[in-house]
């Protein structure tokens, strides 16, 4: 079988899209390749998904932990405090649980139990989290000055944050939410190996790394090309995010702009 | 456990609740609680010596040992997380079987790699195929250490090479100019500095660290997350005194509130030793205290 037919077999194997067995013996590079490659669209699926929807809700948490008010204060620094505090895997394993109980009783939350939509929305709430305090930091850190010419030209309420306090606060965060894009689309890949089924074996780059490492039993091969893809995949966000972070910083003088430092982290 | 648990379904809830909770079967899911502790507890002081030798070698004037240390923090930073701990204890496990095949079997012909088989002469297992249960047990216990301790390790080490790097250079040159050698200067002036501007990444790491035990279920060691899936799930009146639904949703929350717990009471530590290394330091953390206390 060439390696052509190999990939028309299983490039999209992971949408449930061509060949459905998955190989039995032989297990080629090409193999590898492409069903590792395969499942890298579920990690991209999981990451862009939950970053857009993440950044609303990171924004309104960031603004409800600046707040003065007492009653949005508490809740957004609860919010922030549970989903940063506690392991991702625990909050897969516990959203997981708690989906399937409330499927029992109503049929709505049917669809919830699976990993696309079920472990997407635990990756929504766990970013809004973690950026959240990320923008809640760069909101404190807005230039006073900023601010004080702001109301000096009569700025107020939804004007002033929309022209002056937004722009800055994603200005100053942009580096460290970065880091956080590149973070969360490493956690992606524990979707699988916590709760969430993997249907029909349609699982994520890792999934299929570790079906060849279970198969093989050679970690030395499958775990490598996992690490490639994802390599591959931080450096396509660290160029999309810098793009957008040289619109941002386009009024600054070169000196001021704030540089990315790529700091790798662990798992959350 | 108690004298009233006797037959479990003549109880009222409460009660009921205090026997089910104290059953031996939940006694391993204590057990496991304390594993994880353990887990933290020699993991922390071993990715901290493995960071320390790293940082140490990255900064070594000999250039074999500076590419090595350089290279053990790049590799295992630029690598996503979990791979790698799927990686390393089939990897280590391999390592150290080879290893032993090569040393206790020298006249062995066959290949270790036979197509998909990883094939090593008995002596050579490990841990012995004889061995009791407890010996699997630990073993796996020790690789997954090893793991975490590998690539904390590298996080440490990176965050110590900044800290020794972030000691004012004057202090050096001062230790330099008293004519004190390369190693008295290391030890007695750089070492004893550098904790408090290698704290806050240390301390980071410490909180990445709690978050990263339950990944030990993935390793295959039974623990916390293993058992509150063994007994929240679904029990059935044939097997069991106390038969439930599918309670998992109410042991994972247990766990959730324990991490957090273990969050909130390293966040207070951590504050406090802060502020105990920061006392006269050259930092504006130590030059806050100073002015508090005059």
């Amino acid at each position: 079988m060439s390696c052509w037919q190999t990939v028309q077999d299983y490039a999209l194997r992971s949408l449930g899209i061509g060949e459905r067995l998955l190989p039995r013996e032989g297990y080629t590079l090409c193999e590898h390749f492409t069903l590792i490659g395969s499942g890298l669209i579920w990690n991209i699926y999981f990451g862009v998904l939950a970053l857009f929807f993440g950044f609303f809700l990171a924004t309104t948490v960031a603004l409800g932990k600046a707040s003065k008010n007492r009653l949005i204060r508490k809740p957004s620094e609860w919010f922030i405090f549970i989903f940063r505090g506690s392991p991702l895997f625990i909050q897969f394993f516990f959203f997981y649980a708690l989906f399937l109980s409330l499927k029992s009783r109503f049929e709505i939350f049917d669809p919830f139990t699976s990993a696309a939509i079920g472990a997407l929305i635990v990756l929504f709430l766990n970013t809004a989290a973690y950026s959240g305090e990320i923008f809640y930091g760069a909101l404190r850190s807005i230039p006073k000055g900023d601010v004080e010419a702001a109301d000096a030209y009569g700025f107020t309420g939804w004007t002033r944050f929309r022209r002056i306090i937004w722009p800055t606060m994603l200005r100053l965060a942009w580096p460290a939410y970065t880091n956080e894009a590149i973070f969360l689309f490493h956690a992606t890949a524990l979707v699988f190996f916590s709760a969430f089924p993997a249907w029909q074996q349609r699982g994520d780059a890792l999934y299929y790394a570790s079906f060849f490492a279970d198969k093989t039993f050679n970690p030395f091969i499958p775990y490598p090309i996992f690490a490639f893809y994802f390599i591959l995949l931080s450096l396509s966000v660290i160029g999309v995010f810098a793009l957008i972070n040289r619109r941002l910083n386009r009024h600054m003088p070169k000196e001021y702009r704030a540089r990315f430092k790529p700091r790798m982290n662990l798992i959350r | 456990m108690f004298s009233f648990c006797a037959d479990p379904e003549t109880l009222d809830s409460l009660r009921w609740l205090a026997c089910y909770l104290t059953t031996a079967k939940h006694a391993n899911l204590y057990t496991a609680t304390l594993v994880v502790l353990a887990l933290l507890a020699i993991t922390a002081p071993a990715a901290m010596i493995f960071g320390f030798g790293g940082a140490m070698a990255a900064r070594s004037r000999l250039l074999p040992l500076r590419v090595f240390g350089h290279g053990y923090i790049s590799i295992v930073r630029g690598v996503p997380d979990i791979a790698f701990f799927l990686f390393f204890v089939i990897a280590l496990d391999q390592g150290f079987e080879w290893i032993r095949h090569k040393v206790k079997c020298p006249d062995w012909d066959e290949p270790i790699r036979q197509g998909n088989d990883f094939i090593v002469c008995a002596e050579a297992k490990l841990p012995l195929g004889t061995s009791a249960q407890w010996i699997h047990e630990t073993y796996g216990f020790f690789l997954a250490v090893l793991t975490f301790a590998i690539v904390f390790g590298a996080f440490c080490a990176n965050v110590l090479y900044g800290a020794m790097r972030a000691v004012p250079r004057a202090q050096l040159e001062t230790a330099e100019a008293y004519g004190m050698s390369r190693r008295q200067t290391f030890w007695r002036i750089l070492v004893p500095q550098m904790w408090v501007y290698a704290l806050p990444g240390l301390g980071n790491l410490w909180m990445v660290l709690t978050k990263a035990t339950p990944l030990l279920f993935l390793l295959g060691v039974e623990d916390i997350v293993y058992w509150a899936r063994e007994l929240g799930g679904t029990a059935n009146p044939r097997f069991t005194d106390y038969p439930h639904g599918d309670w998992r949703m109410w042991y994972f929350l247990a766990l959730l509130v324990f991490y957090l717990g273990l969050t909130r009471i390293s966040e207070i530590a951590l504050d406090r030793l802060m502020i105990r290394l920061s006392h006269g330091q050259a930092t504006t953390g130590g030059e806050a205290l100073r002015k508090a206390a005059t």
